[in-house]
């Protein structure tokens, strides 16, 4: 087996393992605080970018495309928690998965209709290469890793040190003692479906240069976080970030021998493999 | 149970059965092949509505059950000379039990949105397998064929006309039907429905939970199976799109709108989902999801039992 053509997959499984970590960590921090398994998480990725798409023809800022892509989607996750979620809390979480899919058909036919059935392009913000073995690789994919890994990092600073953070993990740990100690427990949770909305908006937005933006680029991506919040296991933030590079590499170093289509049955194995032998996920000891 | 509550439960079914027999004499080509179609999708969504109305289990995976006995159907279609509508039957059935042996065995070992997950994940590994196999499935354009005769063994042999294709999908839907809710009255369905109001407690009972809901994923599989067996007999097609997940949420989208565990609930609820697609097909074209969406959604939020969840206890005696 040739090295060189590992080592550009090892790397290549790493910018995408970054970006389906920020995805999944929306979705993970979402389930995590109110037991809502978000479906139309997809969807919110998807507007991301095409919020990203739209701002970027405006102003011609990548960077002022994705911040204001970020802020759109996050108000958008709020209002949908707002109108279509709140009314669920005490319900059983599995309606929520219900609702959820209705939000993300609606999304999702909105968008079809909105920007049409052809894939636009997001053009990168700089356009380097730099010499990789035998190809020119580009320093945007580089980039793309380093900012996600940067969002996921400064998510994690916030949840353990800021003052809101600490509110979301209290109201994750007991909801209604942390409404007995104060907390504005519907508000948190409010806040976070629209933090959770923004990571996947600036995934969104980040990985628009790499493939086409279109409206069903959701469903590829919700499916693979599925798996991979599963894998990590359910609202553990850590065990999904862990839990999408693995799978991202596995898949990456698979699609070596097949095609990348196929390689997808990887980590659809590892799910299975997951689910026989450590159903809580990889990263959590399995409790007696 | 009172003998009236019988009588009238029976005579509705035998109503609902006439109007259904003579519904391809009334009714114009078009609306002909509707009802047809919505009988299809209506023992499909009855098929899931064991696990998500009597079990407690949403399946977001019955499109893998649906395709597999579409594709198998289409084998035994394909390869057996002169076409057998049995052997159609039989192939399709086995196709989609094997692969609810294979779901069921790894997906009842989660509960609750990790099992919808898991099935979601499953007919997403039998979408990729069909999409990709090419050389055996026809790949993204699926496969073609004709349809077999009608064939009763020693009886009689004729090719489907529109109205004979009505009735013989009509009493396979009804035989279906009273199978199911001969096991949902059995003591077997006894325990799913205990399995559904509390878990922890059946276990502690005595029933192996694992088991049954194994045989629950596998019997509601056999049956969604069948409805893609009849569909690809109506259709003559087998096609890679009747695995992607989005159907396996239209059946749970039926099974909402009609009102879980009643079975002719989400019946009712595929026709309601195809009359609005028809209606908002009309001002939406194919955006037509956008406000049946919107529907969903509210009827999720407002009425969680659905149209006839008003009737339940009346349907389940």
């Amino acid at each position: 087996m040739p090295f060189d053509q590992i080592l550009i997959q090892l790397i290549n499984g790493i910018v995408s393992g970054m970006i389906l970590a920020l995805v999944a960590s929306g979705l993970t921090l979402i389930f995590g605080i109110m037991d809502v398994v978000n479906f139309a998480h997809g969807e919110l990725f998807m507007l991301g970018a095409y919020a990203g798409v739209t701002i970027l023809a405006a102003t011609g800022n990548f960077w002022v495309a994705l911040l204001a892509a970020c802020v759109i989607i996050a108000l958008l996750g709020a209002a949908l928690q707002v109108v279509a979620l709140r009314p669920l809390v005490g319900r059983d979480p599995l309606t929520t998965i219900l609702a959820t899919f209705g939000i993300s058909l609606v999304l999702q036919n909105y968008a079809l209709w909105q920007f049409g059935p052809v894939a636009r392009k997001i053009q990168e913000p700089f356009t380097g290469h730099f010499r990789l073995f035998y190809l020119e690789y580009p320093w945007y994919r580089i980039l793309i890793a380093v900012l996600s890994a940067a969002i996921i990092g400064m998510l994690w600073l916030f949840m353990k040190y800021g003052k809101y953070g600490i509110w979301i993990r209290a109201t994750t740990q007991d909801r209604i003692m942390a409404s007995a100690m104060g907390i504005p427990v519907p508000l948190v949770h409010t806040a976070v479906f629209a933090i959770g909305a923004a990571m996947a908006a600036a995934s969104g937005v980040l990985f628009g240069p790499l493939v086409g933006v279109n409206h069903a680029m959701g469903l590829d991506v919700i499916l693979r976080a599925f798996i991979v919040v599963v894998v990590g296991g359910m609202g553990n933030l850590g065990g999904s970030i862990l839990a999408a590079i693995f799978i991202s590499l596995l898949e990456a170093l698979a699609s070596i021998w097949v095609s990348p289509a196929q390689a997808v049955i990887v980590s659809f194995v590892v799910l299975i493999l997951t689910l026989l032998f450590r159903p809580t996920g990889l990263f959590v000891p399995t409790p007696k | 149970m009172t003998r009236s509550a019988t009588a009238s439960y029976w005579t509705g079914f035998a109503i609902a059965l006439g109007v259904l027999v003579v519904a391809p004499f009334v009714l114009p080509e078009f609306w002909r092949r509707f009802v047809t179609e919505i009988l299809i999708w209506g023992l499909l969504a009855m098929s899931s509505d064991i696990l998500i109305g009597y079990t407690g289990m949403v399946s977001f995976g019955h499109s893998a059950f649906f395709g597999l006995g579409m594709y198998g159907a289409a084998a035994a279609l394909l390869t057996v000379r002169p076409p057998d509508l049995w052997l159609a039957i039989l192939y399709g059935l086995v196709g989609a039990g094997g692969v609810a042996v294979f779901v069921a065995y790894f997906a009842t070992r989660l509960r609750d949105i990790y099992f919808s997950i898991t099935t979601l994940v499953f007919s997403q590994i039998f979408y990729v397998i069909i999409f990709t196999w090419t050389e055996l499935t026809g790949g993204e354009n699926g496969l073609t064929f004709r349809q077999p005769p009608l064939a009763i063994p020693g009886l009689l042999s004729a090719p489907f006309t529109p109205v004979t294709l009505h009735w013989f999908v009509l009493a396979v839907v009804t035989a279906s039907y009273l199978a199911l809710r001969r096991i949902t009255q059995s003591p077997f369905g006894m325990v799913l429905q205990a399995i559904r109001e509390n878990e922890p407690r059946t276990r502690a009972i005595g029933y192996p939970v694992e088991r049954y809901k194994i045989v629950a994923v596998m019997l509601s599989g056999l049956f969604a199976g069948l409805a893609g067996v009849l569909y690809a007999l109506q259709n003559k097609f087998a096609a890679p799109d009747f695995v992607f997940f989005v159907v396996s949420g239209e059946v749970v989208i039926f099974n909402v709108m009609g009102g879980m565990g009643t079975l002719v609930g989400p019946v009712a609820g595929a026709a309601f989902f195809f009359l609005l697609r028809e209606g908002f097909s009309r001002f939406f074209t194919e955006y037509y999801l956008i406000p049946v969406g919107v529907i969903f959604t509210l009827m999720v939020i407002f009425v969680p039992q659905g149209l006839l969840g008003f009737a339940r206890r009346a349907l389940n005696r």
